[in-house]
C-alpha cells in the first residue's frame, strides 16, 4: 500500500469515526441520563438522510442552510416524541424498552415507506464542495468528505463545551452519575430530559444528513448503524462522551483498514475488537463518568 | 486507656483463643481519597466484637473487603489461618465468611423455607444431579428448618418472604446467613429499622449465637452494641482511633471528642 | 393458595401459603393436565388440516421451541439476550451444511447442529457474561451480528441466498429406515416430540437446585455470591443450555423448510422471541409456548391479504403498533392476564374502602 492510498484509508476512517461518534454521542447520552436503551436511535439517522434527500430541492446549494434546518427539523421531533412516547419508558425494564422501541423501528420503517417509497435515493453533494485535492500521483481525497469530518469534529467541540462549560452540561453530567440526585435537588427533570432527548434525536440526524451523500439514502440505513453504535458504545462505556470518541474512531480505523486487508470477512472486524475489549476491560475504555 | 490514634485493636484478655478473621493493616482508595486506612482488628470465636463510627467512618467498605466484595488497595484478610485476600466472595463464603446486609437482601419472591435452603446449596454434594427436584433436597430442608428455628421464624416457614414484618425480615437476613454453616459473621446493622422489642430479640439471638461464632458487628445503635459487645472498635475517617472493652471504651477521651456528645455516655 | 405470581415482577397476595413443598412460589393452575391436552390436540390436528395448517402448526411447534430456550435465560435467569436468534441460524447452518448432497443420519446430524450452537453459545456466554444489564443486551446482539456477517459473507455459507437442503435427515439401522424426517407426517411428530421434550427438560430443570439456583441469580445475584455462588458458571451453564436448545430449533427449522438463509441470524428474528416471551408472559414455560402462538398467528394475520387487504403489505406499521399496544398494556404478558385483573380489582376495592372512610 503507497502512502498516498494510506493516507487516504486513514482519512476516511477518521471520517467515518466521526460520523459514528455523532450518532454514538447521542445514543450513549440518552442512555447515560435517561437510563432508556433505545433501538430506535438508527432510525433517527436514517431521518437526517431522508430530510437530507426531501429538503434538498428547497435548500440547493445552501448546504449549512439545510442542514440547520434539518437539524432544527430532528430536534422538534425529537422534543415531540420524548413526550408522547419516551418519556413513559423510563420506569419500565430493559426488556420492555427494548421491545418498544424495537415496535417504534418497525413503524418508522413502514411509515418511511408509506411517506418516500422504499427506493434507493442518492443525495447530491453542493457544488461548493464539489471535486476534492490531490493526494500523490493517482488519489483524489473528494472536499465533501473533508467537509464532513470537519463539520463533526466542530460538532464535537460544540459538545464538549457544552457539557463541561454550561450549566446544562453541568446537570447532564450530574445527571448522568446520580438522577435521583438531580431530581432531588429540584431540577425539572422532565425538561432535562425532553431537551437531551431532542439533542440525541438531533445529533444522529445530523450525522444522517451529512452522511447522505456519501452512502446514499436507502432502507434499513438505519439498523446497520444502530449496532454498530452498540459496539461504540460498549467499547467506549455507557455515558462517556470521551469513550465514545475513542471508541467511534478506534472503529473507524477497525473497519476501514478490514475492509481493504480482509475484504470477506471485513464485517467481523469490529466485533473482534469488542471481543478483545471484553477480555480486556469489561465495563468499556472509560470508566464511568465523562 | 490514653487517647492515642491506636492502629492497632487491642487482642482479648483470653489469649488462648486464636483470631478466626483478622484485617492487617487493611486499607483502601477511592481515587485518592482513603475510605479504610491502615485498619487492623481480629474478631475470635466466642466473641462479638462491635466495630462503630459516625457515617463515613469505613465501616461498610472494612465490612465489603473482609466479605471479599471490594479489593483491598493495602492489607491482608486472613481467615482460619489462610491467607484470603485474594478469595473471591463465593468462595470465602463457601469456607466459612457470612455476611448480612445493611439493606435487606432476601429472596422477596420465595417462601421463608425456600430462602434458607438455597443458601444451603452453595456447599451441598450433588448439586449438579439436575434430574432431582429441590423440593426433595432432604439435607437442604433439614438445615433450612434449624436455622428458622433457632432465628424464631419456624412459624412463617410457607410464607412468602415479602411479606413479612420489617424486623422478621431482618432476622431472615441473620437466618440465611446461617444456613451456609459460616463460623465467621459479618453483620452490618442488623438492628436497622427495628422496634424495641424485635431489637431484644436479635441481641438474644446474637448472644446465642458467639459461643460458635466470631462475630464483627457494625452498628449505631449504642444502646444495643453496649449490651452485646464483648470488644468496641471505634472507627474515624477510616481510621481506628480506638479498639478495647465496652468499660474503656465509653470513657475513651479520643471516642468521646470524635462524637462530639454522640455514642459515648448516652 | 398458590399465588401464581409471574417471575419479574413479583405479585404477591397478602398472606400466601406455597403449600407443602419448598416452592419457589410458583405454581401454574392445572399442573400436567393442561400441557398435556394440548400435546394430544395438537397431535390429532393433521387429520382435521389442511397441509397448509399443518406447516403453520409446525413453525409454531419449531419456534416454541426457540421461545422455550430464550425462557430459560430471560425468564428463569433474568438475562435478557438481544442475540439468541444465532444459535438457532448456527443450528440450521449446521445442518444443511452438514448432511451435503447426500443426506445424512439424523443420529449424528442431530447431535452435530446442537453441538455447534452450543459451541458458539460458550464463547458468547464466556464473553458476554463479563458484562451486565444493558451492556450485556448490546454485546449478545453484536455477536449475534458477528455470526450474521459470517454466514452473509462466505461463500461456503451460500451467502445472502442461503443454501438448500437436498436430502432430510433420515434414522436408520443397517438397511432399514427407521424414521424419515423427508416424510411429512413423520416430520410433524418428530417436532412434537422435540416440542415436549424440550418442554419436559426445561421444566426439570428449573424444578431442580441447579433451576433454583438460577431463580436466586435472577431476584438477587449478590445475596447468591454472599452464600457461597460462584455465580458466573451457573449463568454461563444456563447461557449454554439455551443456545444448545435453540441449535434443536434450528434443525428443525432447517429440515422443514428445505434451506436457510442469513435472516435467520437477524436482529429481527432475536427481536421476534423475545415478543414471543413477553406477549406470552415471562416467567412461565406455558407463556413461552402461548407467546409463540400469538406471536406467529398475529404476523400471519398481519400479512394476510385475504383477511387484511390493503393493510397487508405495511404489516410492519400493524405489527408494531400491536407491539407497542401489547406491551404497554399487558407487561405480565397473556398468562398475567388474571393476575393482572385480580391486581386491578383489588386496587379498585382499596380505593373504594378509603373514599368510604
Amino acid at each position: 500500500m503507497d502512502l498516498a492510498t494510506f493516507l487516504v484509508q486513514c482519512l476516511n476512517a477518521v471520517q467515518y469515526g466521526l460520523l459514528l461518534f455523532l450518532v454514538a454521542s447521542g445514543l450513549t447520552l440518552i442512555f447515560g441520563i435517561m437510563g432508556v436503551i433505545n433501538l430506535a436511535h438508527g432510525s433517527f439517522y436514517m431521518l437526517g438522510a431522508y430530510l437530507a434527500f426531501a429538503l434538498a430541492p428547497w435548500f440547493g446549494d445552501w448546504f449549512v442552510t439545510r442542514l440547520v434546518a434539518g437539524v432544527a427539523l430532528a430536534a422538534i421531533f425529537g422534543y415531540l416524541l420524548e413526550w408522547a412516547f419516551f418519556s413513559f419508558l423510563y420506569e419500565r425494564d430493559h426488556l420492555q424498552q427494548v421491545l418498544l422501541t424495537y415496535a417504534l423501528i418497525l413503524v418508522f420503517e413502514e411509515l418511511r415507506s408509506i411517506l418516500v417509497g422504499n427506493d434507493v435515493h442518492g443525495v447530491p453533494a453542493p457544488s461548493w464542495l464539489g471535486g476534492g485535492f490531490r493526494l500523490g500521483s493517482l488519489m483524489e481525497y473528494p472536499w465533501y468528505r473533508v467537509f464532513a469530518s470537519a463539520a463533526c469534529l466542530v460538532v464535537a467541540l460544540a459538545l464538549y463545551a457544552v457539557v463541561q462549560k454550561t450549566r446544562l452540561g453541568m446537570m447532564i453530567r450530574a445527571g448522568a452519575s446520580n438522577r435521583d440526585m438531580v431530581r432531588g435537588l429540584g431540577v425539572d427533570i422532565r425538561r432535562l430530559y425532553r431537551i437531551v432527548f431532542a439533542g440525541g434525536v438531533a445529533l444522529a440526524a445530523l450525522a444522517g444528513m451529512i452522511a447522505a451523500p456519501l452512502s446514499s439514502v436507502y432502507p434499513n440505513m438505519g439498523a446497520s448503524v444502530l449496532i454498530i453504535c452498540f459496539v461504540v458504545v460498549v467499547i467506549g462505556g455507557i455515558g462517556s462522551i470521551t469513550g465514545a470518541l475513542i471508541a467511534s474512531l478506534l472503529v473507524g480505523f477497525v473497519d476501514t483498514f478490514g475492509k481493504v486487508f480482509f475484504a470477506e470477512w471485513s464485517g467481523v472486524g469490529i466485533y473482534l475488537l469488542m471481543a478483545i475489549v471484553l477480555i480486556w476491560r469489561p465495563e468499556g475504555l472509560m470508566k464511568r463518568g465523562f | 486507656m490514653s487517647a492515642v490514634l491506636a492502629e492497632v485493636a487491642a487482642p482479648r484478655a483470653d489469649s488462648a483463643a486464636r483470631p478466626l478473621l483478622e484485617a492487617i493493616r487493611l486499607g483502601r482508595r477511592f481515587r485518592g481519597l482513603a475510605a479504610v486506612d491502615g485498619v487492623t482488628l481480629d474478631v475470635c470465636i466466642g466473641e462479638i466484637h462491635a466495630v462503630i463510627g459516625t457515617n463515613g467512618a469505613g465501616k461498610s467498605t472494612l465490612v465489603n473487603m473482609l466479605s471479599g466484595e471490594l479489593a483491598p488497595s493495602a492489607g491482608s484478610v486472613r481467615f482460619a489461618g489462610d491467607d484470603v485476600t485474594r478469595w473471591s466472595q463465593p468462595r470465602r463464603a463457601r469456607a466459612g465468611i457470612g455476611r448480612s446486609y445493611q439493606r435487606t437482601t432476601i429472596f422477596g419472591e420465595f417462601s421463608v423455607l425456600e430462602n434458607c435452603r438455597l443458601a444451603t446449596q452453595a456447599n451441598a454434594p450433588h448439586a449438579w444431579r439436575v434430574w432431582q427436584p429441590a423440593a426433595r433436597d432432604a439435607r437442604g430442608v433439614e438445615i433450612a428448618q434449624r436455622v428458622l428455628a433457632a432465628a424464631g421464624l419456624d412459624g412463617d416457614a410457607r410464607r412468602v418472604a415479602a411479606t413479612l414484618s420489617h424486623g422478621a425480615k431482618r432476622q431472615l437476613e441473620i437466618a440465611m446467613c446461617l444456613a451456609t454453616s459460616p463460623r465467621a459473621l459479618l453483620l452490618d446493622e442488623p438492628l436497622a429499622g427495628m422496634g424495641a422489642e424485635e431489637t431484644g430479640r436479635m441481641l438474644d439471638l446474637l448472644v446465642a449465637l458467639k459461643d460458635d461464632h466470631a462475630i464483627l458487628l457494625i452498628e449505631h445503635d449504642m444502646d444495643a452494641v453496649f449490651k452485646v459487645a464483648d470488644r468496641i472498635t471505634v472507627m474515624v475517617n477510616g481510621q481506628v482511633i480506638a479498639s478495647d472493652t465496652p468499660e474503656r471504651i465509653r470513657t475513651d477521651r479520643a471516642v468521646q471528642v470524635a462524637y462530639l456528645g454522640e455514642g459515648a455516655g448516652r | 393458595m398458590a399465588s401464581d405470581a409471574v417471575a419479574g415482577t413479583a405479585v404477591v397476595d397478602s398472606v400466601a401459603d406455597v403449600g407443602a413443598l419448598p416452592d419457589i412460589a410458583r405454581r401454574e393452575p392445572g399442573g400436567w393436565l393442561v400441557p398435556a391436552a394440548a400435546a394430544l390436540v395438537v397431535a390429532a390436528l393433521p387429520f382435521f388440516v389442511s397441509p397448509y395448517g399443518q406447516d403453520l402448526v409446525l413453525r409454531i411447534a419449531v419456534y416454541a421451541i426457540f421461545a422455550l430456550s430464550l425462557e430459560l435465560l430471560v425468564g428463569a435467569t433474568g438475562l435478557v439476550s438481544l442475540g439468541h436468534a444465532a444459535f438457532l441460524g448456527i443450528g440450521a447452518y449446521a445442518t444443511v451444511l452438514g448432511s451435503g448432497s447426500d443426506g445424512a443420519s439424523l443420529a449424528w446430524l442431530l447431535p452435530l447442529a446442537v453441538a455447534a450452537a452450543a459451541a458458539y453459545a460458550v464463547v458468547v456466554g464466556a464473553l458476554s457474561l463479563r458484562t451486565r444489564g444493558v451492556y450485556f443486551i448490546m454485546v449478545t446482539l453484536a455477536f449475534a451480528q458477528m455470526a450474521y456477517f459470517v454466514v452473509h459473507d462466505t461463500k461456503a455459507a451460500g451467502g445472502s441466498d442461503g443454501i438448500f437442503l437436498y436430502a432430510k435427515p433420515t434414522l436408520a439401522i443397517g438397511s432399514t429406515t427407521l424414521v424419515d424426517l423427508g416424510n411429512r407426517a413423520a416430520l410433524y411428530y418428530a417436532v412434537l416430540v422435540a416440542l415436549a421434550f424440550t418442554y419436559a427438560f426445561i421444566a426439570m430443570l428449573l424444578a431442580s437446585r441447579f433451576g433454583h439456583a438460577l431463580a436466586g441469580i435472577r431476584v438477587n445475584e449478590q445475596r447468591m455470591r454472599a452464600a457461597g455462588f460462584a455465580t458466573t458458571p451457573y449463568k454461563l451453564a444456563a447461557f449454554v443450555v439455551a443456545g444448545a436448545l435453540a441449535g434443536l430449533a434450528g434443525f428443525l427449522l432447517a429440515v422443514k423448510d428445505g434451506a436457510v438463509n442469513p435472516e435467520l441470524l437477524s436482529w429481527h428474528e432475536s427481536g421476534a422471541v423475545l415478543l414471543m416471551l413477553i406477549f406470552g408472559g415471562i416467567g412461565s414455560l406455558r407463556g413461552a409456548v402461548l407467546g409463540a402462538v400469538t406471536f406467529t398467528l398475529l404476523k400471519e394475520l398481519f400479512q394476510s391479504e385475504a383477511l387484511l387487504g390493503p393493510l397487508a403489505p405495511h404489516w410492519q406499521l400493524t405489527l408494531g403498533l400491536t407491539i407497542i399496544a401489547f406491551v404497554a398494556a399487558l407487561p405480565r404478558g397473556l398468562i398475567g392476564i388474571g393476575a393482572q385483573l385480580r391486581a386491578l380489582a383489588r386496587e379498585r376495592a382499596a380505593r373504594a374502602a378509603r373514599n368510604a372512610a
